[in-house]
């Protein structure tokens, strides 16, 4: 499935942060995102995750081969591993066996029966990737996947991206440290920073009418 | 949507969840009013219907915020939103989630009270009726304003402030339907008008729901 993101600008809060960025990602291909603080990083990937509109220029692809994983795990602290992740198999309709897989990949077999309170902060990380492996979605869209992770889990997280990647999937990852992907493209977000000015949309500025529309 | 049926009265029954915290004000309510009123039967029976769905109303509205605050917290309303499942499926789950730990469990719970207050016999199975048909209303009213405050920090008064006012023809038809019912008159229409309410915001609500989260999730 293919990603095209062409002259698209994003704004947070009304103000245009990021334009004028086209990329394409192909199936097996993984991009990396890079930036300061601020430059609209989690901006431009809930924008391409479709939570919420392009200030200007398109974001094509399928909603339905999108899976967004933002700084927020959702998991529920009162269910276990295993029960956190079989909502989200179930939600994107996969079985049993891919809950198995992985729960296997991301090492939280031992972990299967402890009720997410329990976890640490890393550990509920390694849950919240986990739950990408059961959308069954070729796109992943990665906002600080690493926060919190060990070095060790980093790496079992790099495999996992890879496995994905080699399965025909991709993968869009806004990061700070290196994963060790050495395939992957990376993307400087710092020369598309926008001047500060509102976006056009703020000009009518009807959230609700525009929903209606 | 069965996924998110079952996770979300897991969640309710778990601890922390709520559920009970809503029935133990309705059965508050309903020993305090007594003492307050005084023991005069006569007063109690002719204010019982008004001060069972006053209170039932009341105890649905506690657990109102939950429905979509907590989600929104942790980030699982994004993951939602962008799950294969419709947003206004979900939401529609999500009151429904909702009413069978409150709606039902009053529902349940107030013939048991309606002995506290006097109510005179005929009008249990009205007031068991009323709140069947009734409390659904409440569940969907409460989701779309949850959805509309979804963002806001400690958005629960807010909440209040605007369900509160949907909630007057539920709780004007529901209590008429009791009084009725008990007073051995006709309850049709009030029972009919209630019954309009619920099927009416069931059908419509839930878009409007799906419609406000989209917006506050920007």
């Amino acid at each position: 499935m293919e990603l095209v993101i062409s002259d698209l600008a994003v704004s947070r809060g009304g103000l245009v942060v990021l334009e004028g960025m086209s990329f394409t990602l192909s199936p097996g291909e993984a991009l990396i995102l890079r930036g300061s603080n601020g430059v609209g990083k989690t901006t431009l990937l809930r924008t391409v995750a479709g939570l919420q509109p392009p200030a200007a220029g398109h974001v094509s692809a399928p909603p339905e081969s999108l899976a967004y994983a933002s700084h927020a795990d959702g998991l529920k602290s009162a269910l276990t591993v295993t029960e956190n992740l079989a909502f989200w198999a179930a939600v994107h309709g996969l079985g049993r066996d891919r809950l198995e897989q992985a729960l296997e990949a991301m090492d939280l077999m031992r972990l299967r029966e402890r009720r997410a309170a329990q976890l640490s902060a890393g550990q509920k990380r390694r849950l919240g990737l986990a739950r990408m492996l059961v959308t069954g979605r070729p796109v992943w869209l990665l906002d600080e996947p690493t926060v919190s992770l060990d070095q060790q889990s980093v790496g079992l997280f790099a495999r996992v991206v890879r496995g994905h990647l080699a399965a025909g999937g991709s993968a869009l990852i806004a990061t700070h440290i290196d994963l060790g992907l050495s395939e992957a493209r990376v993307l400087e977000l710092d020369p598309f920073r926008a001047e500060a000015r509102p976006s056009v949309a703020a000009g009518f500025d009807d959230p609700f009418a525009e929903a209606i529309a | 949507m069965n996924a998110l049926l079952i996770r979300d009265l897991k969640l309710a029954f778990r601890a922390g969840g709520g559920f009970g915290l809503g029935l133990a004000f309705f059965l508050l309510v309903a020993v305090l009013v007594p003492l307050g009123v005084g023991p005069e039967g006569g007063i109690l029976a002719r204010i019982a219907p008004g001060i069972l769905w006053v209170g039932a109303l009341l105890a649905c509205l506690l657990s109102l915020d939950r429905i979509f605050a907590l989600d929104f917290e942790d980030g699982s309303l994004d993951l939602l939103a962008t799950a294969p499942l419709p947003l206004e499926g979900a939401v529609a789950m999500k009151a429904f989630a909702h009413w069978l730990v409150t709606g039902l469990a009053l529902t349940i719970l107030s013939p048991v009270l309606a002995v506290l207050l006097n109510l005179p016999a005929q009008g249990y199975p009205w007031l068991v009726l009323s709140l069947v048909v009734g409390t659904p209303a409440l569940s969907v009213i409460g989701a779309f304003g949850a959805a509309l405050t979804v963002g806001v920090r400690r958005g629960g008064l807010l909440l209040s402030l605007l369900v509160l006012p949907l909630y007057v023809p539920t709780l004007i038809f529901g209590a008429e339907v009791v009084r009725r019912g008990a007073e051995g008159a006709a309850t049709g229409v009030p029972l009919a008008l209630l019954a309009a309410i619920t099927t009416g915001s069931a059908a419509l609500l839930p878009f409007a729901a799906a419609a406000a989260i989209r917006v506050n999730l920007r």
